[in-house]
């Protein structure tokens, strides 16, 4: 076969080294690029924290303003969002304590603490915002 | 006087010598922000419903502001470690990289000190 010897062909059959753009996600690739856009949403969010104690530091208007925007339907989604991704880098921080200690690293062990990381920051976001609503919060 | 040879000294630190530093501090600040942000969360679900006066009545009091102060300090820190990460893995020009470092200090060091000043503020009710 002398189409083989050509250089177009010869490149195409030699063996690719994989990269991210190949593989089936896992749920541990998932999680982990998740932790970082937590963690960069989190960095940012930071600035909401600074206005609240700047707004209650500075006085009762500065502080409705802070309420006004925190209660809309726009602050009450970031807000929201905010708790999710606290709540999931709190939780995906601990499962690299863990793996830090070089527990849970087997196949079944870490996609199941990856699991764990997503369902239990869920959950625990929309626990926390029932029980905002069932105390009167925000409204 | 040093006994250690050149070699003993530098092994283990790197072309920065500063070795595992960075990797401690993220670690020592992510296990620090753990109780601190439950205890965020409990005092922030706390002043939901408390009008302005009872609110800086209770961030200006001792055990909150204190506990305020050291999750915004550890928080602070913590993301601005893993800020630097995120931009040494993707930013490989040197100017950009080193721009987006100080803009990276100068962003963490304000919100530190914003922060803390407020809490600061309402404690001694200047």
């Amino acid at each position: 076969m002398a189409d083989a010897h050509t250089p177009a062909t010869r490149a195409a059959a030699r063996p690719l080294s994989p990269h991210l753009t190949i593989y089936r996600w896992p749920m541990t690739m998932a999680m982990s690029i998740a932790h970082r856009v937590t963690g960069i949403g989190l960095y940012i969010g930071t600035l909401i924290l600074a206005w609240w104690l700047i707004a209650a530091a500075s006085g009762p208007n500065a502080y409705a303003n802070f309420q006004a925007a925190a209660g809309s339907i726009l602050g009450r989604l970031i807000l929201f969002g905010y708790t999710w991704a606290l709540l999931h880098h709190m939780l995906g921080g601990i499962r690299h304590l863990i793996w830090d200690n070089i527990i849970g690293l087997e196949p079944g062990e870490r996609d199941w603490l990856a699991r764990a990381t997503l369902f239990g920051s869920v959950a625990l976001t929309v626990l926390l915002w029932i029980l905002v609503y069932f105390t009167g919060g925000l409204r | 006087m040093s006994l250690r040879t050149p070699l003993g000294r530098v092994r283990g630190s790197g072309a920065a010598h500063t070795g595992t530093d960075h990797f401690w501090r993220q670690r020592l600040t992510a296990v620090a922000n753990v109780p601190l942000t439950i205890a965020g969360i409990v005092i922030v679900l706390s002043l939901l419903t408390r009008n302005h006066a009872a609110t800086t009545q209770v961030l200006g009091s001792p055990p909150v502001a204190i506990i305020l102060l050291l999750f915004v300090l550890s928080v602070t820190y913590h993301m601005r470690i893993g800020m630097q990460v995120v931009i040494e893995d993707y930013v490989h020009e040197d100017r950009m990289k080193l721009t987006l470092i100080m803009l990276n200090w100068f962003y963490a060091t304000a919100i530190f000190v914003a922060c803390a000043f407020a809490v600061l503020k309402l404690s001694f009710g200047v």
